[in-house]
Parts: structure tokens; C-alpha cells; sequence
């Protein structure tokens, strides 16, 4: 590889109100090098990315680009320099089409009228590279998180940019996906573009980048290659402790059904959907991002109208219409979306924690002190990172949204908890504690429904696990067969004995 | 703006909170300098006095504004509800009775009204502003016909009494004005129902994901302000112990508004103070004031009530974009 520098950054520190959220970092990131950021949240990686690209400005320190100072006052800025941050929370216009979104800021046109069909043409070409297939004439509102992603992603390689700084870019995405993401990645990389993966999935870090930094408390713990460091090596770097075993045992076998779903269709998006759910039991849905068990969770609480179909709670038929009827029922939901339809980012710690059970906590007004104590219960519990209970949820990083948000949804006490991508954008500390509990509400029978695209989660949490394809189910996996191999045969429509005959 | 991720949330002081009543203090700071007369106890509970008819209006408006609308319809609807209230009044004759029975009227005309406009808002899934654009009409329209555009007036003796008594030196309407005030601001800030509204106000999809029946939420602002309507019409018709089909209640959206604005909730919805509506609303009673005691042409009181909003909106505004 060529080593020719592209930029350097020296001694670069950030402070909020004297506390240092970033000390004294040095790196150099040379042409059509991809570097991997990671660290715990709160390790200081935003913050570094939201320097390079002109959100924040930094208290201390210089960066050079092509050996020349720059001063990156804003985000403009950097988009001329050619620095461009794919976030993590989109930038998108949900009412335009995706190739207006594509093009938005930098359209093309023919005088003063738009030229259109050249964007269209371009758009195309852009995601036919990313082997994407999206309809540009979509209005992007109607997309999946994981094709908005796509755009985004379209979006600024259409802006050719030298450097990308892609911010968490694989947990909305499938395995599929992100090795498309990867092959990408490799593209870039032979036009000299130089990328930095900031991304809580070590493996990932791993195998796409080829040196990493490695952040703790805002302090570089290490910059080094990453075929020197074992991914066990590199969790432990991050933490600064040696990790235990990430996914808890499993000890009982359930047995009891408490929740039976026959025949539900809803229309364009679910096909004869039947499975049951016993007492204790974490039920796995795999399947490709956009294969319905998202739909699939929000019809069974009643956000969704199905057009046929039963549900069955403890042996006895029941209609759920609203997410009311669902809580009634004890049935909980935890949204992938947290802060769209998760969690009131503008509420501070407690009010968000109550918002679904607050019965509980009034009569004629409010008793706050109950309300503030079982919050600090849970900041306690599930060791939200806070210095205030008071703390506007807008202020804390994603895990610690998500820990609200999952404090909130066992705050109405379910008997079964649907989890949807629980996990996403968490540090693996984070992650640890959330899978622990899950495993210790199974151990005392809460029935647990895991939604995940992401592999090992499934293989080492679930009991069980459906695999859902194009808004049906295509298969159940129990004990031993739960492997990567049988969920992914699943998942992609292959049925084993296809694929036996392809390798022949 | 986002100070970091994890750990360093640190107290920040939100002086934007205290806006409205720096905003009073230097006003009482000038308007006592500017006259000498301002201070004095007539003086200020006259202003009290003439704030609290569209004072207690934007204690309900404040609910339906933290939810993201607004009511439009609340001049037309004090005219229509007041001249309901003394025709029942007059038919009934005058006595206790007749008094009682017409404050009822008046309280279930006032929510009635609300309710249609909460109505067609929660289930007919009308923008708010054009909802109560076309109800502003129809109660104004309603009040003229049945008048034949004339007044209504009280032949009762009892009922002026309500609007112009006085309890401890001070005029009742103020009193009322006071005690909803205190109520309003704990249903806002105590009750799980001011949270809801808040819940809603902020983002419509977390509060049904969170279970909370945003629909009936949205339709109850708008009989609460409807209901508020009831008690200022009340208070209005007694103490003229008469109704004005074309004039009573002009403009009276626009002070319930500016009231509300000029207190600090957010017109985009979720956030909102109950004593920041009514310093706003004393606020607007002290420019008033100054304005008729210095001689300024009545004709531009308009303007300035109309600037103060714009400058309560862009405050607003740039606080939002910090």
C-alpha cells in the first residue's frame, strides 16, 4: 500500500464544561486506508468524528490535510475539504424520492430547471455499484432503516468525498448487507478514499480495517494493525478488563405455551403467520432485514390491523386493538426505532421511565417521589450512565437511551416482552448486562420474543428460533440446530437440499 | 445540542425558563417609571381585571397548543356562548334560579363547542388551524343571526353582580382567574393527564407506542378550552350584563395566543407552563395599559401586540436552534 498521508491529526482534545471528553489524541490516516475507531460508549469516538466533521470544534489541537493546516469550523466546511459523515441517525428528507435525497444540496440542472432524468440515470449507476435494489422514485418515507442507510451511503459517495466517516454503519443491517457494505468498503479503498469505521462489532473491525485506534475515557489506549490484535485482545483494550463469558447459560427447559399466534395475515406484509410462545422461553425471529418481523411484532400489539388471524394468552382467545390492550394484557414491545417511537427524547430519565405504566404511579397527581425512586432503581439496576435523573434522554448516548428504554418497557411489568433489536448501536459492556437480563427474565418465566439481525445474538440467546423470509415463516430451529448455516439457508429462501445440489 | 455521549450530562442552567417573568419585571421596572399612577392598587387590578377574560382562555389554550394546535374559534365562541347564556338567562326570568341555570349552560354551551372543534381535529384528522378557522365563523355567524346582529341583553338584576362584585378588595373574575391558574397548573405539571399532554405534544407516535390514547388526549384540549370559554363568558355577560354578537370576544384568539406564546410553550408542540401563560397574559394587560396611559393612538395597539408575538416566536425560535 501506498503510504502516502492524507491526514493528520495532532494532539487533538475536547472539552464540555472542563470535563474532558477527548485527551490529547495523534493520528496520521494515510490514502485509501480504512481505520477502525472503537471503544465503550462514552470513550470520547463521537466526539473525535463529530471534530472532523465541523460539528464540534476542538479545544486543542491541530489537523493537517494533505499536510496543510485546516480549520474546520463547521460541517460545510468539511463537506469542501471532503470529509463526510454518514450518521448514525439519518440525514434524509422523508417526504423526497431517493434520488432527491441523493442529489439533495448538489442537483444537477439545466439552467434554472432540474435536470432530472440525469439524477435519475446517476442515481441508478450509484446504487447499482452498491448492489442495492431500490426504487429512486420511492419517497424515502417508505423505506426500511437498512435502505435508508443505502441512500445515505449513496448520498455521500456521490459527493466524493476522500474521506468517509461512517458512524456504527453495520447494526441496521443484515449479514447480507453488510458485506455488500464490505465489498464497498474494498472499492473505496482502490480509489484512494480513506474510511474510518467507527463500530462497537470488533469481529467487523477485524476483518474490514487495517489499523485501529482504540479509545478509553477519551485517552488513546492503543493505535496499532489489526492483524496484531485478536478481537479478545482488542474487547479487552477497550474495557480494560478481561470480558466474561458475553451470552449467560441457559438452564430450564420451557415447556408451558402461553402465547399462541393461528393464521395471521396482514395484507402485502404477513402470510399465515402461526407460532406459539411458551412460559420462561426466548423465542429468536431471524431473518433478513424487511422480512416482516418487525410488522409481524407491531400486529400482534395492535399498531398494526391484521385482516385475519387468532391470538390465544393463557389458553383463552383474546382481541388486541391498541398497544393499550397489549399492555392490559402485559404484553410489551420494545421498538427498534428508540427515538421514533420508542422513548420522548425531550423527557428527562423518570418521566420516560413511567410513560407506559404511570397508573401505577398516580392517583389524583403524579407521586414523584415514587416515580424518581423506581428510576433510580433502574439507573442503578442497569447502571445508566447519568449524573443527573433529571438529564434530558437527548443528552445520553444511544446505550443509555436504550437502557432507559428497555427500564421503561419492564416498568409495565409483562408477562411477555417483545424485543426488537435490542441491542443495536451498544457498546459490548452494555451489551453483556442487557443479555443478562434477559436471560434472568426468562430464568423467572417472562417469556421473552427476540427480534435480531444479528447472528450470534440469536445462536447465543434463543431457545428457539423462527425464521422469517417476505412475510412468512420459513422454519423453526430448536436446540442444536440453531447454527448460522440453517438460519441463513432460511432466511435467503435456499432450502438445504437447493443448496446441496448447487455445491455438487 | 447534544453535549457528549455517556457520562457528562452537566447541569445546565435554563435561563430561557425564566424568560417571561424577567420580561414582566423590567416592564413593571418601566411602566412605574414612565407613570406614576401605574403602581397603584386600582391600577393593577384593573389590569389584572381586564387580562382575566382571555387570561383564563389561554389556560386552556396552553393544553391545546402543547399538543401542536391551536384554537382559533375561542373570540367567536365567548360571543356565541355568552348570548346563549343570557337568552336562557332572560326565559327563565332573571331570579337564582335562572342565574344558576345559565352558569350550567354557559359551562356545557362552552365544552360542547370545544368538543366539535376536538372533534373534527382527534377524528376527522383536520388540520387544527382550518378546524377552528371554520368553527371561528360559524360561532361568530350563529351569535349574529340569532341576535338579528344586535345584542343580547340581561333584564336580571342578580347576575351583573357576578362580574363586577369584589371578594377580600379584590374583583372575583381575578379571583377565578387565580384559582384556574393554580388548577391548571397542577392538572399540567401533577396529573398524569398534563403528562400525556405533554407525551403527545412531543412526539404523537411514542406516546401510542407507550400506550396512551392520543386521540382522546387531543379531543379533550379542545373541550377543556371550550370549557374555559363557558367561565369567560360568564364573566364577560355579567359584568356588561349584555353580549355583542359582531364585538364581544374580538380578537380574543389573538391575546389567548399571544398570552400563551409570550409565556414560553413551544408552538411546535410537548412543552409548556401554565404561570408562564399567565404572566403572559399579565404581560400583554401591562402593555395595554401603558399604551392607553401614554396616549399611544388605540389604533396601534394592534401593531404592538402583534410585534410582542413576533418577538415571543423568534425567541422561541432561536432558542430551538441553538
Amino acid at each position: 500500500m501506498n503510504d502516502e498521508i492524507l491526514l493528520r491529526v495532532v494532539n487533538l482534545s475536547k472539552e464540555f464544561y472542563g470535563n474532558r471528553v477527548l485527551d490529547s489524541v495523534n493520528i496520521t490516516l494515510k490514502k485509501g486506508e480504512v481505520f477502525g475507531i472503537i471503544g465503550e460508549n462514552g470513550a470520547g469516538k463521537s466526539t473525535f468524528m463529530k471534530i472532523l466533521s465541523g460539528i464540534y470544534s476542538p479545544s486543542q489541537g491541530e489537523i493537517y490535510l494533505e499536510e496543510k493546516k485546516v480549520e474546520i469550523k463547521d460541517p460545510l466546511t468539511a463537506k469542501k475539504l471532503g470529509i463526510t459523515l454518514i450518521p448514525q441517525e439519518f440525514n434524509l428528507v422523508e417526504t423526497l424520492t431517493v434520488f432527491e435525497n441523493i442529489f439533495l444540496g448538489d442537483e444537477i440542472s439545466h439552467k434554472i430547471l432540474l435536470n432530472k432524468k440525469e439524477m435519475k440515470k446517476r442515481s441508478k449507476d450509484i446504487l447499482k455499484s452498491l448492489n442495492v435494489e431500490l426504487d429512486i422514485e420511492q419517497t424515502v418515507e417508505k423505506l426500511s432503516v437498512a435502505q435508508k442507510q443505502m441512500v445515505e451511503i449513496a448520498k455521500a459517495i456521490t459527493h466524493e468525498s476522500k474521506i468517509l466517516i461512517m458512524d456504527e454503519p453495520t447494526t441496521a443491517l443484515t449479514e447480507v448487507e453488510i458485506k455488500t457494505l464490505f465489498d464497498l468498503i474494498k472499492e473505496l479503498k482502490n480509489k484512494r478514499i480513506s474510511v474510518f469505521f467507527i463500530s462497537h462489532k470488533l469481529k467487523e473491525v477485524k476483518e474490514i480495517c487495517d489499523r485501529v485506534l482504540i479509545l478509553r475515557d477519551g485517552k488513546t489506549v492503543s493505535i496499532c494493525d489489526v492483524d496484531d490484535l485478536s478481537v479478545q485482545e482488542m474487547a479487552k483494550r477497550m474495557v480494560g478488563r478481561e470480558l466474561s463469558q458475553i451470552y449467560p447459560n441457559k438452564e430450564k427447559t420451557p415447556q408451558e405455551t402461553i402465547l399462541r399466534i393461528i393464521d395471521f395475515n396482514v395484507s402485502d406484509m404477513l402470510k399465515n403467520i402461526t407460532f406459539n410462545l411458551k412460559k420462561g422461553e426466548i423465542l429468536g425471529f431471524a431473518g433478513l432485514v424487511g422480512a416482516g418481523r418487525t410488522e409481524l411484532a407491531e400486529t400482534i400489539i395492535g399498531i398494526r390491523k391484521k385482516s385475519s388471524g387468532q391470538m390465544m394468552l393463557n389458553g383463552q382467545y383474546l382481541d388486541i386493538n391498541s398497544p393499550l390492550d397489549a399492555i392490559k394484557n402485559k404484553i410489551a414491545y420494545l421498538s427498534e426505532d428508540r427515538q421514533g417511537k420508542g422513548l420522548i427524547l425531550y423527557f428527562d430519565i423518570p418521566k420516560n421511565i413511567t410513560l407506559a405504566s404511570l397508573d401505577n404511579y398516580s392517583n389524583l397527581f403524579i407521586n414523584k417521589k415514587k416515580e424518581k425512586y423506581k428510576a433510580q432503581e433502574y439507573v442503578e439496576k442497569f447502571d445508566i450512565k447519568t449524573s443527573r435523573l433529571e438529564t434530558l434522554l437527548i443528552y445520553l448516548s444511544g446505550g443509555n437511551q436504550q437502557k432507559t428504554y428497555f427500564s421503561k418497557m419492564l416498568d409495565v411489568k409483562p408477562q411477555i416482552l417483545i424485543l426488537d433489536e435490542p441491542t443495536r448501536g451498544i457498546d459490548v459492556n452494555a451489551k453483556t448486562q442487557i443479555y443478562k437480563i434477559i436471560r434472568n427474565l426468562a430464568d423467572n418465566e417472562i417469556s421473552i420474543i427476540l427480534i435480531s439481525s444479528e447472528m450470534e445474538e440469536i445462536i447465543g440467546m434463543c431457545d428457539r428460533v423462527y425464521v422469517m423470509r417476505e412475510g412468512e415463516i420459513m422454519g423453526e430451529l430448536s436446540e442444536d440446530q440453531i447454527s448460522e448455516e440453517n438460519i441463513m439457508y432460511l432466511a435467503s429462501g435456499l432450502t438445504r437440499r437447493e443448496t446441496a445440489y448447487e455445491n455438487k | 445540542m447534544k453535549i457528549s455521549e455517556g457520562t457528562s450530562t452537566l447541569k445546565k442552567i435554563d435561563y430561557s425558563r425564566y424568560a417571561p417573568l424577567i420580561a414582566l419585571i423590567v416592564l413593571f421596572v418601566i411602566s412605574s417609571i414612565a407613570s406614576p399612577y401605574f403602581l397603584s392598587t386600582r391600577n393593577i387590578l384593573n389590569i389584572l381585571r381586564q387580562v382575566s377574560y382571555t387570561g383564563i382562555i389561554a389556560l386552556g389554550m396552553t393544553f391545546v397548543i402543547i399538543t401542536g394546535g391551536i384554537d382559533l374559534s375561542v373570540g367567536s365562541m365567548t360571543a356565541f356562548v355568552g348570548g346563549i347564556t343570557i337568552l336562557t338567562l332572560n326565559s327563565l326570568g332573571g331570579g337564582y334560579l335562572a342565574v344558576i341555570v345559565s352558569i350550567i349552560t354557559a359551562l356545557s354551551i362552552g365544552t360542547l363547542a370545544g368538543c366539535i372543534n376536538g372533534l373534527l381535529v382527534a377524528k376527522g384528522r383536520i388540520a387544527p388551524f382550518i378546524v377552528t378557522l371554520a368553527t371561528m365563523s360559524i360561532y361568530r355567524s350563529l351569535a349574529l343571526y340569532i341576535s338579528g346582529a344586535g345584542e343580547f341583553r340581561s333584564q336580571s338584576k342578580i347576575y351583573p353582580k357576578i362580574g363586577s362584585s369584589y371578594f377580600l378588595g379584590i374583583p372575583t373574575p381575578v379571583w377565578i382567574f387565580l384559582v384556574l391558574t393554580f388548577v391548571f397548573h397542577m392538572l399540567l405539571n401533577n396529573t398524569k393527564y398534563g403528562r400525556y399532554t405533554c407525551a403527545v405534544g412531543y412526539n404523537e407516535r411514542v406516546a401510542r407506542y407507550s400506550a396512551i390514547k392520543v386521540d382522546l388526549i387531543k379531543f379533550s384540549t379542545y373541550a377543556l378550552t371550550g370549557l374555559t370559554v363557558g367561565i369567560t363568558a360568564i364573566l364577560l355577560s355579567s359584568r356588561l350584563n349584555s353580549i355583542s354578537s359582531s364585538n364581544s370576544g374580538l380578537n380574543y384568539e389573538l391575546d389567548a395566543i399571544a398570552a400563551v406564546v409570550i409565556g414560553g410553550t413551544s408552538l411546535s408542540g410537548g412543552k409548556g407552563s401554565i404561570i408562564g401563560t399567565f404572566i403572559g397574559a399579565f404581560v400583554l394587560g401591562i402593555i395595554n395599559n401603558m399604551l392607553n396611559m401614554t396616549g399611544v393612538s388605540p389604533y396601534l395597539q394592534g401593531t404592538v401586540k402583534g410585534l410582542v408575538i413576533l418577538g415571543a416566536v423568534l425567541m422561541q425560535y432561536n432558542k430551538n436552534n441553538q
